[in-house]
């Protein structure tokens, strides 16, 4: 091998990350967050899906720059009704004369703002039934797992809309009613996680030292489970956003002239034959977005939890 | 189950476990029945509308409204309301529709089969293409049939079933005109067969009116492709990993040494035995297309259980939502236990 160029030493802030001998906690953690995004990056399929939630992000954050026209008010009912795609309106307008790429710009916020509150409303409601079911045992498991069974057992949507039916539509509502269907996979997920923990001989330490079973719980426990609920979740977002478009389809959603996607489609039903992009753009969104959090979620699975990629 | 094997496996034993596994079942199903039963009377209590209001209306006198509120049990406690509900709900009466003044049980029992008939044709197709599409790409790892399958059911966790609906009604029905519009059944064909099972196509082949029953077959087609994508994106998705997972084992180098074919090692030894896992996935994906049912009858004007339940949802009826919700509630739970009940029976290993 004498012939052969030597071996490029790694140096700078590269080496320091991947050193194997980190001087600090800080040091280690940011040199295995490092190799995790290095793989994570070498999934092109998880990138496009972190640029998709990204862009969301961003459009959603500057969307008063980015849009060009009100979404809520429209233009000039006589001559800006329904108009195909142009170069002054890009995706078309709609029946009341608004331009359909501003909407589209406007209901990222709506969307953005279901799948936030929905994933604080039930990621801990979830995380809490399972850690506690699953650390304490007995009769306590028993009990939080029929509960846990028996909503499970309602097909999302159905149930959803049961709620909503009971709370009157609008999109604060629509939000409980997701979260409530949402936070028993996640009580599953942590119940599993933790009955694995619990034998552990760490855990036996910390009790032999005396902590207390809330202590052992919140402080030992939950953080464990956490990384497998966090993959968990982001694959549940594209199922929130359809679920939540599917209640704006069924008018139970957001309420008019709100720029939410699924009612936008609804609208756009009425306006299918002769004006399809009334209906097809705002669609078009729900499925680009919801792709993108699922090609993410499938790229943080297999960086995270490599084991259940197979 | 282990201990009982450890016990030497005797029958009295073996009857006492069975016994025991029985019970275990029957109380799950018993909790769960009686948790879905709960849940619905609680989203009924948390109306904000006055039930007794909607049927006297704001000027009513005291003395009406209080007559009323004593004939609809409100004036009794809460758990007894909830006792006498129960009670109701096990002989399936869930109160009259508001909106057809049919007794809710009615309504379900002539939209039901409706459902019924979409949701099969649609696992129908799914399975049927879904199960070689996963097999192959499984077979033929990283290649393009392989990509293919990834991306059909990738596209099939993103698509919201409502639009994509819709966009194949815009480009099948009015710009190439292969299928009819929405509807079950063509009005000129609709008063040739007697309904007897409310399952159309089985009624019109039945009573020999082949010309509606193409009718109806025309009719069908696209929604229920329209569910058996859905449930082909997740079918080929599972067959795939149970696949790949059945060709790393010993018995299939095994059967590959011994000289067999590699069709033979393929579809009659690997894939047999992710049969069985397959089962369920197959059950809990038909269980999945009542959901998606909900919002394509909705697309489709399909006259089940999706679309009453939509419609009374929007005419604020609230007994026929929730005897509709407990209704697929109880069909998801039993589905579930077929399917549990199968996995049982076909996998020699959970004995």
């Amino acid at each position: 091998m004498a012939g052969a160029p030597p071996l490029p030493q790694p140096s700078g802030l590269r080496a320091w990350l991947l050193s194997a001998e980190p001087n600090s906690r800080w040091q280690a953690r940011l040199g295995r967050g490092y190799l995790g995004w290095r793989s994570f990056t070498k999934n092109p399929l998880a990138v496009l899906g972190l640029g998709i939630v990204v862009l969301l992000l961003f459009v959603a954050l500057f969307a008063d720059f980015i849009a060009p026209y009100s979404p809520v008010i429209g233009g000039d009912l006589r001559t800006q009704r329904l108009l195909p795609p142009s170069e002054t309106f890009w995706l078309g307008t709609d029946d009341q004369a608004r331009d359909i790429f501003s909407r589209i710009i406007y209901g990222s916020r709506i969307t953005l703002f279901v799948i936030v509150l929905v994933s604080i409303i039930a990621t801990p409601i979830g995380l809490l039934v399972g850690t506690v079911s699953g650390y304490l045992g007995g009769w306590v498991d028993t009990v939080l797992m029929r509960i846990t069974d028996i909503f499970l057992a309602f097909p999302r949507l159905v149930l959803a809309l049961a709620f909503v039916a009971a709370l009157g539509p609008g999109i604060e509502n629509a939000v409980i009613a997701i979260a409530i269907t949402s936070w028993p996979p996640y009580a599953r997920i942590a119940r599993a996680e933790t009955l694995m923990i619990r034998n552990s001989d760490f855990i036996a330490a910390v009790k032999l030292q005396g902590a207390s079973t809330p202590r052992i719980i919140f402080g030992h426990v939950v953080p464990l489970c956490i990384s497998s609920l966090i993959v968990r979740v982001t694959l549940d977002m594209a199922g929130i956003i359809l679920t939540a478009a599917g209640l704006g389809f069924l008018g139970l959603g957001a309420q008019p002239p709100s720029p939410e996607w699924g009612a936008m489609v609804a609208t756009g039903r009425n306006y299918l034959i002769d004006q399809w992009w009334v209906a097809a753009m705002p669609g078009l969104a729900i499925f680009v977005v919801s792709l993108g959090f699922n090609l993410l979620g499938d790229g943080l699975r297999d960086v995270l939890d490599p084991k259940a990629a197979k | 189950m282990a201990s009982s094997i450890a016990n030497g496996g005797g029958g009295h034993d073996a009857l006492r476990f069975y016994l025991t596994k029985t019970a275990q079942f029957v109380f799950v199903l018993a909790t769960t029945l009686l948790g879905l039963v709960a849940v619905t009377f609680f989203i009924g209590r948390i109306v904000p509308i006055d039930p007794v209001l909607a049927i006297v209306g704001d000027r009513a006198p005291p003395a009406v409204y209080a007559r009323v509120r004593q004939e609809l049990g409100l004036d009794l406690p809460l758990i007894q309301q909830f006792w006498i509900y129960l009670r109701k709900a096990v002989t399936g009466d869930f109160g009259n529709s508001v909106l057809t003044t049919n007794p809710v049980m009615t309504d379900i029992a002539n939209t039901f089969p409706a459902t019924f008939e979409l949701a099969t044709l649609g696992t129908l197709i799914g399975t049927l293409i879904g199960i070689p599409l996963g097999v192959l790409a499984a077979v033929k790892r990283g290649s393009l049939i392989d990509q293919f399958v990834r991306f059909i059911g990738l596209a099939g966790y993103s698509i919201p079933i409502f639009w994509l609906g819709l966009m194949s009604l815009l480009l099948f029905y009015a710009k190439l005109g292969w299928v009819p519009g929405p509807g079950r059944i063509d009005v000129t064909y609709s008063y040739l067969y007697t309904p007897v099972t409310n399952i159309v196509l089985l009624d019109t082949a039945m009573q020999g009116q082949w010309d509606a029953f193409w009718d109806a077959v025309s009719h069908i087609i696209l929604p229920a492709c329209l569910l058996g994508y859905f449930s082909l994106a997740y079918i080929s998705r599972m067959t795939r990993s149970f696949m790949l997972n059945e060709l790393a084992q010993e018995y299939v180098i095994a059967a590959r040494v011994k000289g067999l074919s590699e069709m033979r090692v393929i579809w009659r030894h690997a894939l047999r035995n992710a049969a069985v896992p397959l089962v369920t996935v197959i059950a809990l994906s038909y269980a999945n297309l009542l959901e998606g049912s909900v919002l394509t009858e909705t697309v489709f004007a399909w006259p089940g259980l999706g679309q009453y339940i939509t419609n009374s949802l929007q005419n604020a009826d609230m007994n026929a939502v929730l005897g509709g919700t407990l209704v697929i509630g109880t069909v998801f739970v039993l589905l579930n236990l077929v399917s549990d009940l199968l996995y049982r029976l076909l996998d020699p290993r959970t004995r």
